[in-house]
């Protein structure tokens, strides 16, 4: 191979594709400020918890969305899955030790996404859409109708959950360990994320996303890859679940419903998708917005917010990140490849 | 005799919800299938017509039928306004940004009603000749349920006609089958597009006004009903106008016969429902096998 004699691993290409996996100068920045608004925020520390879950599940609909490319408008259902999971053992005092209760809402979610992603990824555009949708509603209906256990449509309040390490308290007034046990986990899975991004793996969903036809031709087991792909996410969104209620020490229908799918989706779409750190840029934007707009101006907020989704379908598909990367190449146009 | 009765006036009440279900969502369906275009806003163009209806009746003491001619072309021209500007600008970008553009046009409509006319409940006040009972020989109904009954049935016949004998409607269904066959045939596939859209619009229009006497009508209803709009297109089919009116019957009367029956787990039976048959016919119930 002429390649392999003049050295292929310094050809550009090789190159950059060794590169893609390694950390960039700006990638710690994110962290370090979440850190700083611990120390000088710490009044609003109840909207940053909130604001870091967020910012867990918009990266979890990343995965199936930005990077296998599966549009779905059901994805609240693992995150309530996850939720009632650490609901419904914590008020039956089954179990309310944090860490492990996660594991569980992981475990749970991961299930229904990989019963469902089975069934459901045979079929793609609007049926594929379709379904996630009715199977999120269906789940919402079960929710809503084995009141026994979850409380029907007023949810669980005041779920009795276990000091963290057995020393943390959650207080919900002053919500410090709340605050820093999510950025922790948030932390956790954001490593994973990435690694599974990079990794061949990664490669081959974004190849499904690019060309589903030609994946098959190469041999990918297109079905599984999906179908995995699926699985972890719901799993990681079944954690954000599981951590919201414990955060909030409650449960409701809410966290099953469309309102959620769609809110996420906003603001993974916002940000930009496919790009990880996407989830951070839209959730700031979107929550520091909505958080002071909505309580004062919630109708000139829904009317805000429907002008942007316009705006971004129609001129800027990549989001906020997206116009900051071609700002970023107008400035430099002789950037070396 | 009375278990006769009884069976009669559930279909009679499941047929006339059934009736404005498939009036709003013929439209939907015709968008989806002729386009490709995955229109969430279709709920909306409802709540938009409904509100129009209402208000035409109340401000200029419009009658009844008036309000909802006067509503139907309302709706349509803004549709097709929307259309020619935005919509067609989506026509090739992916399923995504489609839904994005439509969640963001329905927000927007949810708040431009909530600010122009209020949040609550429009009341649609009926014309005396269609309040009251009527006297159907087995057993006394509505008179509204049944007006709506027959008012479908005129709609259904009017539209197959269009579809099946018309050259529009035969334009229509080519372009349904094989878009770029239609196109390279001559068909001017954007007027057909704009033509259809606003038609489909000012349709949806017309069945929020009709069906606001039980569906109710405030802003929310853009996205209440969304789901069962989109469930009876997909039983139904897309762009198939006979599809989607069985689908609507179906769906009406197995809802109407739930809500009495099982009130508590009635909604969760038909989105179950939904699922397996979707999984069984991707197509939908009536829909013709795609290649």
């Amino acid at each position: 191979m002429t390649l392999q004699a003049a050295g292929w691993f310094e050809h550009p290409a090789a190159v950059a594709l060794a590169r893609r996996h390694r950390l960039r100068a700006w990638e710690p920045i994110p962290w370090l400020l979440a850190v700083a608004f611990y120390f000088v925020f710490p009044k609003y520390l109840g909207f940053g918890t909130e604001l870091l879950i967020t910012v867990l599940f918009a990266i979890s609909l990343d995965l199936v969305l930005g990077y296998a490319g599966i549009v779905t408008l059901g994805h609240a259902a693992f995150f309530g899955a996850g939720a009632y999971t650490v609901g419904i053992l914590a008020k039956r005092a089954i179990w309310n030790e944090p860490m492990s209760g996660l594991v569980m809402a992981a475990l749970v979610a991961a299930l229904i996404g990989l019963g469902s992603g089975l069934v459901l990824l045979r079929t793609q555009g609007l049926t594929l859409l379709m379904l996630t949708l009715c199977t999120m509603a269906l789940l919402e209906e079960a929710a809503n109708l084995a009141h026994d256990y979850t409380g029907g449509f007023d949810g669980l309040d005041s779920l009795p959950i276990a000091p963290l390490l057995g020393t943390f308290e959650f207080n919900p007034l002053y919500p410090r360990t709340q605050y820093l046990y999510v950025l922790s986990v948030l932390f956790v899975c954001f490593i994973v994320v990435r690694t599974l991004v990079y990794s061949p793996f990664g490669q081959s969903l974004t190849g499904i996303r690019e060309n589903t036809l030609r994946m098959h031709a190469v041999g990918a087991p297109v079905r599984r890859r999906l179908v995995l792909c699926y699985t972890l996410s719901a799993a990681i969104a079944g954690v954000a679940g599981g951590i919201w209620a414990q955060a909030n020490a409650y449960v409701n229908l809410g966290t099953l419903g469309l309102d959620r799918a769609a809110t996420v989706l906003i603001i993974l779409v916002l940000g930009g998708y496919g790009r990880l750190y996407g989830a951070f840029v839209g959730a700031v934007a979107y929550m520091a917005l909505s958080h002071f707009l909505s309580k004062f101006y919630p109708t000139a907020w829904q009317l805000g917010l429907g002008l942007l989704l316009v705006v971004i379908a129609l001129f800027a598909r990549n989001g906020i990140l997206g116009i900051a990367e071609a700002a970023a190449r107008r400035l430099r146009p002789r950037a070396t490849p | 005799m009375i278990l006769g009765v009884d069976v009669a006036s559930m279909l009679l009440g499941g047929v006339a919800a059934g009736m404005v279900l498939f009036i709003v969502s013929v439209g939907l369906s015709v968008t989806m299938g002729l386009m490709g275009f995955v229109n969430l806003a279709h709920g909306g163009f409802a709540m938009l017509g409904g509100y129009a209806i209402a208000q035409a009746m109340k401000l200029w003491g419009l009658g009844f039928v008036a309000a909802l001619v006067f509503g139907f072309v309302v709706t349509a021209l803004v549709s097709a306004v929307l259309e020619r500007l935005l919509y067609s600008r989506l026509y090739r970008a992916s399923e995504l940004d489609q839904v994005l553009f439509t969640i963001g046009l329905v927000f927007m409509m949810i708040a431009s009603v909530t600010v122009l006319v209020g949040p609550e409940n429009q009341p649609l006040k009926l014309p005396p000749f269609l309040q009251g009972q009527l006297n159907l020989g087995i057993t006394h109904y509505r008179t509204y349920s049944v007006v709506l009954i027959v008012v479908g049935v005129v709609i259904v016949s009017g539209l197959w006609l269009g579809f099946e004998r018309t050259r529009t409607g035969a334009q229509i269904r080519a372009a349904v089958d094989n878009r770029r066959m239609a196109e390279s045939l001559g068909i001017n596939i954007g007027r057909l597009f704009t033509l259809t859209f606003a038609f489909g619009s000012g349709m949806a229009a017309l069945g929020g006004g009709l069906g606001a006497e039980f569906l109710g009508l405030d802003p929310q209803y853009a996205l209440k009903y969304l789901v069962y709009f989109l469930i009876v297109v997909a039983v139904g089919g897309l762009g198939r106008v006979t599809g989607v009116f069985y689908a609507a019957l179906l769906i009406g009367v197995l809802d109407f016969t739930l809500k009495k029956y099982m009130p508590q787990g009635g909604t969760a039976f038909i989105y179950a429902l939904t699922i397996l048959l979707l999984l069984w016919r991707p197509q939908g119930l009536f829909g013709a096998k795609t290649a």
